[in-house]
């Protein structure tokens, strides 16, 4: 089959260039001299970092937006719960080393005056149990809520608002000081991740390294997941949802199996974001930041997991650079973006190549035979 | 082992549907035997499509009693596990995958196991690949296998879904105008096929046409504003004075 093809092309396409960036970004930091053409700066690494765990919550948004049709605004939270569960491991590293050097407690809670460590901190200074949590935190989240949500069967425009309106409470809620994360100011001044100095810069390659690793394995699963007989249950729901039923599929089973999934590759790109920026705080839960990533998979093109790879590379590299040149147009050129591909491409940037690429492969398989080209040859 | 309250497959009785006050079913009762195949004929909103709506869990009725096998209380079961009970349903309109290929259409609709965990590990074996064989050899879409259901006429959508509903290998299949919008040698084609499937299971088919319904030669039954009109051969059914007034009088 045609598309199968293509899938297979795609992905070999997708993990070298990962394998590539793995082996180059480290390469091009600790080789070539500074000041070098070649030299990748310091910062860039954790930059870069950065754009990978973006990547890879774009990823799990086409999971469910570009195959599923279920449109989450509010995965921002599954991102941001994975990477407080790794600030609450990366806030206990700190030990005594905090202003007020308390052995135990965070330097926030000395600051409100507390005397004991609440009882979620427990564990977190344990990295398995810290990391098993950066899942089973946003997992139990998307299940419980995709659960109350699918069996309602609340969809479309009004799934949306109701994921939106989860961040939201969820923002708040972590706003509260008493709510033991920090408030405000979230966690932060972090030490060492597993003994490695944070700030180190091999910790921040090996960091990025473990991105990439992610984001590929990320990338695989999805593609078993879509490939299977389940990802073609999928499409059939986001295409018909009613059909789907007539035909005897649990239609809310689905998506509450590929809604939690997608919740799960969000939370780990929320944990691997976490170190790399040096701090979490609520202002991830923003109800913007959920709605930027549909962006960023809408303009690299959706229902391709490739394209939402392409599209957060494209638009965060776009934003470090207008905010820098240019602050104040980011915004317009960020709405501008979005409305041209919506208008002019609406597979997005590799849907539209993707077109272009079968149509001049026609043409030349035209041209090659005499005889018109039947599709029951394929 | 439950003792069937009554022998026939599917079992209606004084069903009532009414939407804000209109009633769309009106105390309909009907009854399908094992292996029977039924004609519903009736002007437009009789309560044809509503009733399938009813026998296929989409729409609870108001009112009444709707039986399968004599055991499974309908209203009380939603369409998945309707479904699964062997119910299949071919919709007005076609209704297939678009964006998936004819192949794939077929696959999803074979009758195997609907969990998420099984598809997640299955990916079409040879086995499935042999029964897709012989369905699209029946609904003559061999040629088509490898092209997106999208990309098809409206006749082969039609067939397309007849095939989608062999492949659940359902007992009773619903079949809503299957010749809307056919040729009349396709039409001919639909009543051969739909006939070959009666010999072995029910059959419910909803048409307008009426050469279609005399080619499918079976017993015929008239609704009218939610009830039965008449029922018997089509003779006999055409010739039934209220049906004449309500089919000619308009
Ligand atoms: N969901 C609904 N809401 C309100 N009225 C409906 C609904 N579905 C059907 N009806 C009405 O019920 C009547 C029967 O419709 P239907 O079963 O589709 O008729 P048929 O298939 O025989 O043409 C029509 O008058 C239609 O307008
Ligand atoms: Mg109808």
């Amino acid at each position: 089959m045609r598309t199968h093809s293509l899938f297979d092309r795609q992905t070999i396409l997708v993990l070298s260039l990962l394998a590539a960036a793995a082996i180059l970004v480290p390469t091009m930091n600790e080789l070539p001299p500074p000041g070098s053409a070649l030299h990748l700066s310091d910062h860039l690494v954790p930059l870069l970092g950065k754009y990978v765990c973006f990547a890879l919550l774009a990823l799990s948004v086409d999971l469910i937006w570009g195959f599923s049709g279920i449109l989450s605004l509010g995965h921002g939270a599954f991102f941001a719960l994975g990477g407080y569960a790794m600030g609450m491991y990366l806030m206990r590293q700190i030990g005594p080393r905090g202003v007020y050097g308390d052995p135990i407690l965070p330097d926030f809670m000395i600051f409100l005056n507390w005397k004991e460590l609440p009882w979620f901190w427990h564990g977190f200074d344990w990295f398995p149990f810290a990391a098993l949590m950066v899942l089973l935190v946003p997992g139990a989240l998307a299940l419980v809520f995709g659960w109350f949500a699918f069996r309602s069967r609340v969809t479309g425009v009004y799934f949306s608002i109701i994921t939106q309106a989860m961040t939201f409470a969820l923002m708040l809620a972590f706003f509260r000081n008493d709510m033991g994360l920090g408030g405000n100011n979230g966690l932060t001044d972090f030490k060492e991740i597993l003994g490695f100095p944070v700030q180190n810069g091999s910790t921040r390659i090996a960091l990025f390294v473990l991105s990439v690793l992610a984001l590929a394995s990320g990338y695989l699963l999805c593609r078993w997941v879509v490939g299977s007989t389940f990802g073609k249950v999928l499409v059939a729901v986001r295409d018909a949802e009613s059909r789907t039923r007539f035909l005897g599929y649990r239609v809310e089973h689905y998506k509450l199996t590929v809604f939690t999934l997608s919740a799960l590759l969000a939370g780990v790109a929320g944990a691997l974001y976490v170190p790399q920026v040096g701090i979490i705080n609520p202002s991830e839960f923003a109800p913007a930041n959920s709605i930027e990533v549909v962006i960023w998979v809408a303009v690299g093109g959706r229902g391709t997991l490739a394209g939402a790879i392409f599209g957060a590379l494209l638009v965060n590299a776009g934003k470090t650079w207008f905010t820098a040149a240019l602050p104040e147009f980011w915004l317009f050129a960020l709405g501008g973006l979005f409305v041209f591909v919506t208008l002019f491409m609406p597979r997005g940037i590799l849907g539209a190549a993707g077109d272009l690429w079968e149509r001049s492969s026609q043409k030349l398989r035209a041209r090659r035979s005499p005889q018109p080209a039947t599709h029951a040859a394929e | 082992m439950t003792v069937p309250v009554t022998p026939t497959l599917l079992y209606l009785d004084n069903i009532t549907v009414s939407f804000d006050g209109f009633r769309a079913l009106n105390a309909l009762s009907l009854a399908i035997d094992h292996a029977e195949m039924r004609a519903i004929i009736g002007p437009n909103g009789a309560g044809k499509t509503t009733m399938m709506d009813v026998i296929t869990g989409k729409t609870q009725p108001n009112e009444g009693t709707a039986l399968f096998e004599g055991t499974h209380d309908l209203t009380a079961l939603d369409e998945t596990a309707i479904a699964e009970l062997g119910i299949g349903r071919k919709f007005q309109t076609p209704t297939i995958f678009e964006m998936h290929t004819v192949e794939d259409n077929l696959l999803l609709a074979l009758k195997n196991r609907r969990g998420p965990l099984a598809t997640l590990l299955s990916r079409g074996v040879n086995q499935d690949m042999v029964r897709i064989d012989a369905l699209l050899e029946r609904v003559r879409l061999t040629a088509q296998r490898h092209r997106r259901a999208g990309e098809l006429s409206h006749g082969q959508k039609q067939w397309l879904e007849i095939g989608m509903l062999l492949a659940q290998e359902p007992k009773l299949l619903l079949i809503d105008e299957p010749a809307a919008g056919m040729t009349d040698q396709e039409t001919a084609d639909t009543a051969d096929l739909l006939r070959d499937i009666a010999r072995s299971k029910a059959v419910i088919v909803v048409e307008h046409d009426m050469t279609f319904v005399r080619d499918l030669g079976v017993k015929v039954t008239c609704l009218h504003e939610g009830s039965v009109l008449a029922e018997g051969s089509l003779d006999a059914v055409s010739a039934n004075e209220r049906v004449v007034e309500v089919y000619l009088g308009r």
